[in-house]
């Protein structure tokens, strides 16, 4: 090296999170007595602007070359100090990480050993910084147009603050509307305007937006390329109605004979028809011809819509589309699943006529839904006159889904109310703990306390029809411990209501593995940091809104509609990405020309130059994951900025280290 | 006893990501492991894994994304051949196979990365110190 290498090491103390368990001043003095280091501080918080300004100033004043600075996850802050690094004129691949926090402070019990081994990262990070070298970005152009997966209400909002500010949109939505969950609602709580009168304004404008390409019925089939320029192929699945010639009468479903059990959209209480628009605000409205249930397809007669639709849409013969759109950005905005009721056999879910699901029940007040709004029992006329609501059901439970889905207290309360003002019944609420933690959901808890609902504190055991104490008769008895009172209690009711929550769709994990981003335990989407950036995924370029990410309420999915958009927009308005300057070269010197490396590359990288022998790779393709380099037989290929000097020297370094303590 | 000396390569997108969720979320492990932060652990050439021994470490780690979660969409494929094959060449040499530990954390599995130091410090420690066994 033709230039002496003077590092710069900054510890830092992070309030007390590191500074409380390592003893960060003898880790400083120790670390100035290792080769190459010209200065050596410890400092309360590097990420600070004036931690920050003091490595830039060092860097000047001092002629540093390489900066390391030992603190938290590289995760959490590698860029923040890269950024201060080339602040002071250094190239950002000049500076090297020590994770003493996540991996040290906060993970091990004892000082002295906590101390022994930040001293052993901060070692392997100075030792592997001496082999860094100066790496230049590529910049490669931002493609503005966007995909939106899901038409739900978070997917709308972002469509359409993207679309708003001119920039083009495809929004993919599997089912024949966009709507999702939303669209089946009632009322929303807290304030109980109506879902429909909200959303459909919003899914009117998204239709008919001159920046907004629509694929209903439609899902995405694969995804390739990178933030910037991604390709994603979209498979349009055949309506059998020809798009441009419909317009959206209804004489096809009206003419059309086969009744076909709804039990999507009208969770199974209503009917709709073999050829059908889910409801009839649809967008677009279109309608879909249901292939398992067309007489046409199952026999090869009746052609009843056919016959009468007056511009001749009907296209039996349609086949399933693929089509091919570049996008520079994704939203993903997929949504739940209801958990399944029939999963807690003790609530009898799908064995007794009057238990019903909240889906269910959100279908059963709607006046567009089934039975018009009036909330009746199973059998068609019976009004309840008491009705038991039981909360958390799949939720907060070992056995189903730990976690808490955030919304079934409030849609219980807002139940509640809703059964009180329309038919004066009785009502109990059967909870574990009420959580209203929102703007005005605790003011509609006291109110719907107010109205006279009764609130039970305890986890209903079982929901039975054997009836065993007068006035049980008939009725469905909920067996349950109330807590407050340190009793059981067994309360006859006419209707149950069963809270269900929510959880990740069943292909969640299908779809992340299709967008490269990662799924928790519960399979929820995992965004790139839980507070600082909750819309962000791991995959540049690929974003998450709504209740995919984790359960949600209305107001928290179309704010991460908004927030995804405007990360979006940001991207966008930078005109150009810098991709990865990690990628992976081979030697020409010492290439054997054996092509062990070419399967190896997940992007089709590597080509093999066939009239010198040698494989070569394509900096633009190469993503830098190095699993060519662990496969090159002859060692010629290496990865910029994790070279197996690099790796080497990080490994001796820490080993180094170990081995002294071991030695005193 | 001994207190083994461990390296532990880890990827960057699911390994590295669940040894911070044990961070984040205070678990607390034996401080034996000194991670070495590759993009994938597709990266990790069989050599790199001797260097560690021939420099004295009492075990290698190599963790990765589960089979089928790779960010690369399959380097992790890779990992689980080339260590299998590695695993046998260090029995093959008369170093014990239970030194290399290869695993898949992802990157919400802060316990079970946790756990899986635990109990490897503890595998490793039942062993003779490498430096022993190679003279």
């Amino acid at each position: 090296m033709a230039e002496e290498t003077r590092i710069g090491v900054y510890i830092c103390h992070c309030g007390t999170n590191i500074a409380g368990v390592v003893d960060v001043g003898e880790v400083s003095r120790w670390a100035g007595e290792l080769p190459n280091v010209i200065l050596s501080r410890d400092y309360k918080f590097m990420c600070s602007s004036p931690g920050q300004e003091l490595i830039a100033k060092d860097i000047k004043a001092q002629g540093l070359n390489r900066v390391v600075v030992a603190s938290c996850s590289p995760h959490l802050h590698e860029s923040t100090f890269r950024g201060a690094c080339v602040s002071g004129g250094l190239n950002p691949y000049l500076f090297e990480m020590a994770n003493i926090r996540e991996q040290d402070s906060w993970v091990t019990t004892d000082k002295l050993e906590a101390t022994k081994k930040a001293k052993a990262l901060v070692a392997a990070a100075v030792y592997r910084v001496s082999y860094q070298k100066p790496l230049e970005s590529l910049f490669v152009p931002m493609d503005p147009s966007v995909l939106v997966v899901g038409g739900g209400v978070a997917g709308v909002q972002a469509a359409l603050e993207i679309a708003n500010s001119r920039r083009h949109v495809y929004l993919v939505e599997r089912e024949p509307s966009l709507g999702g969950h939303m669209a089946q609602l009632d009322k929303t709580f807290p304030t109980l305007d109506c879902s429909a009168c909200i959303l459909t304004p919003k899914m009117t404008d998204v239709g008919k937006h001159k920046h907004v390409t629509l694929f209903t019925w439609s899902e995405v089939e694969s995804v390739s390329g990178y933030v910037g320029n991604f390709t994603v192929t979209i498979r349009k699945r055949a309506r059998y109605i020809h798009e441009e010639l419909c317009t959206g009468c209804g004489i096809c479903w009206e003419k059309c004979p086969k009744k076909v059990l709804d039990d999507v959209f009208e969770t199974g209480l209503g009917y709709r028809k073999a050829v059908y628009t889910p409801f009839p605000q649809a967008v677009p409205n279109i309608p879909v011809i249901d292939r398992p249930n067309c007489t046409y397809f199952i026999k090869g007669t009746c052609q009843a819509c056919k016959k009468f639709c007056p511009t001749g849409a009907i296209k039996f013969d349609q086949q399933d589309e693929l089509l091919t759109v570049k996008v520079g950005s994704i939203i993903l905005a997929t949504g739940y699943e209801v958990f399944d009721a029939r999963r807690i056999p003790q609530y009898g879910y799908g064995r007794l006529a009057n238990v019903f699901t909240s889906m269910e029940f959100e279908r059963l007040t709607n006046a567009a839904g089934p039975t018009g709004g009036k909330v009746v029992l199973r059998d068609g006329v019976t009004t309840p006159k008491s009705v038991g609501i039981i909360h958390c059901v799949g939720s907060r439970d070992v056995n189903y889904n730990n976690y808490c889905s955030a919304i079934c207290c409030m849609q219980s309360l807002k139940f509640a109310h809703l059964v009180q003002e329309k038919l004066g019944a009785q009502v109990y609420e059967f909870y574990i703990d009420i959580r209203t933690p929102a703007k005005a959901y605790d003011e509609f808890y006291q109110r719907v306390l107010k109205e006279g609902a009764q609130l039970i504190r305890g986890r209903v055991a079982e929901v039975t029809n054997e009836a065993c104490l007068p006035g049980e008769d008939g009725k469905l008895i909920i067996q349950v411990e109330d807590t407050l009172i340190g009793k059981q209690r067994r309360i006859p009711v006419d209707m149950v209501i069963l809270s269900v929550g929510l959880q990740a769709r069943a292909d969640a994990k299908e779809v992340a593995i299709k967008f490269g981003i990662s799924c928790s335990v519960d399979e929820w989407f995992i965004e790139k940091h839980p507070k600082l950036d909750p819309v962000a995924t791991m995959t540049d370029g690929v974003f998450v809104a709504g209740a995919c990410q984790g359960p949600k309420d209305i107001p928290s999915s179309v704010a991460q509609g908004s927030a995804a958009a405007a990360r979006v927009m940001s991207l966008i308005g930078q005109g150009e990405i810098e991709i990865e300057a990690a990628t992976a070269v081979v030697d020409d010197g010492t290439c054997v020309g054996c092509k062990e490396c070419i399967p190896t590359c997940p992007y089709q990288a590597i080509s093999f130059i066939e009239y010198v022998r040698k494989a070569y790779i394509n900096e633009a393709l190469c993503k830098g994951c190095g699993t060519c380099v662990g496969a090159c037989l002859s060692k010629s290929i290496n990865l910029k900025h994790f070279t197996d000097d690099q790796l080497v020297a990080e490994m001796v370094g820490a080993m180094q280290t170990m081995k002294l303590f071991e030695a005193s | 006893m001994y207190e083994p000396k461990i390296i532990g390569f880890l990827c960057n997108w699911c390994s590295y990501r669940g040894a911070d969720t044990a961070g984040m979320a205070r678990m607390k492990y034996p401080p034996n492991v000194k991670i070495i932060r590759v993009p994938c652990s597709g990266r990790i050439s069989p050599e790199l894994v001797l260097r560690c021994f021939r420099e004295g470490a009492d075990g290698v780690m190599v963790l990765g994304c589960h089979i089928g979660d790779c960010h690369y969409a399959n380097g992790n494929h890779r990992t689980a051949k080339r260590m299998a094959i590695l695993r046998q060449l260090l029995e093959y040499n008369g170093i014990e196979a239970q030194r290399l530990c290869v695993d898949w954390v992802s990157a919400a599995e802060g316990e079970k990365f946790a756990t899986l130091i635990a109990s490897f410090t503890e595998q490793v420690r039942q062993l003779a110190p490498f430096v022993e066994i190679m003279q």
